[in-house]
């Protein structure tokens, strides 16, 4: 057993190369290494988007993050796992989140992250708000994420 | 005893303000802290009665009947919106 977890919050931009090397450093046991990254869009909900605000809860997501970490590597059979996210003013296309994953095994490993985006979304406490032609407006959260969420409740 | 109030996101644009410290006299619970901060600053009455807002206590996800105490940090905040 090999748990280690990598949990950053920052406003600076990360490389997925960089990330994905760390994953794989002196980690010879795992075959599987899946990753996830975000990006800002150009367009929501009938919306040309023209930026991202996001806020945090400084404190409050290493914590809440560090936990859904954890949690995963209870859950599923892997070692490492890395979650960024950034925070502050963002531009089009430019990267939010990262998650990655290191197991033996694909299925785990795949589990696994998407297990994390799930519970990231609903839980980790980070807020948007979108830059649009029609002004700035704070994004609602989703009824589809508290859904999805819920499915790793019912092991389905 | 002294207790640490902070807001986010739209909640905090709606109260105006990201913090207050409030007295309190004895334990109490996050629902009455919500009421002692209506009765205190009324105008956020609408702010704080949404049905979907959420509360953490020592940045851990609380329900209304939690208890807090002195020197606790307590937030409010909407629905969360990262990933």
């Amino acid at each position: 057993m090999n748990h280690l977890h990598k949990i950053s919050i920052q406003s600076q931009d990360f490389s997925i190369g960089d990330e994905v090397k760390a994953l794989e450093e002196h980690n010879l046991t795992d075959g599987a290494v899946v990753t996830f990254s975000g990006r800002v869009r150009n367009h929501n909900n009938g919306d040309d988007v023209q930026g991202l605000y996001i806020e945090h809860y400084p404190q409050m997501t290493e914590k809440s993050l560090t936990a859904i970490a954890k949690e995963a590597q209870q859950r599923w059979q892997i070692n490492r796992v890395t979650i960024i996210h950034r925070i502050g003013q963002l531009a089009i296309g430019e990267q939010i989140v990262f998650v990655g994953v290191t197991s033996p095994h694909r299925v785990d490993a795949f589990q696994a992250a998407e297990f994390i985006m799930d519970f990231l979304k609903v839980k980790a406490p980070f807020w948007k708000k979108e830059m649009t032609a029609n002004g700035n407006k704070w994004l609602d959260s989703k009824q589809s994420d508290v859904e999805k969420s819920n499915h790793w409740l019912n092991n389905d | 005893m002294m207790l640490k109030v902070v807001f986010f996101a739209r909640l905090k644009e709606q109260i105006g303000t990201d913090q207050i410290s409030i007295e309190l006299t004895q334990q109490t619970t996050v629902k009455e802290i919500k009421q002692a901060l209506i009765a205190l600053h009324p105008h956020w009455q609408t702010a704080l009665s949404a049905t979907n807002l959420l509360a953490a206590v020592n940045h851990d996800i609380v329900t209304e009947d939690a208890i807090v105490q002195q020197g606790d940090e307590l937030a409010f905040f909407p629905p969360v919106t990262g990933g």
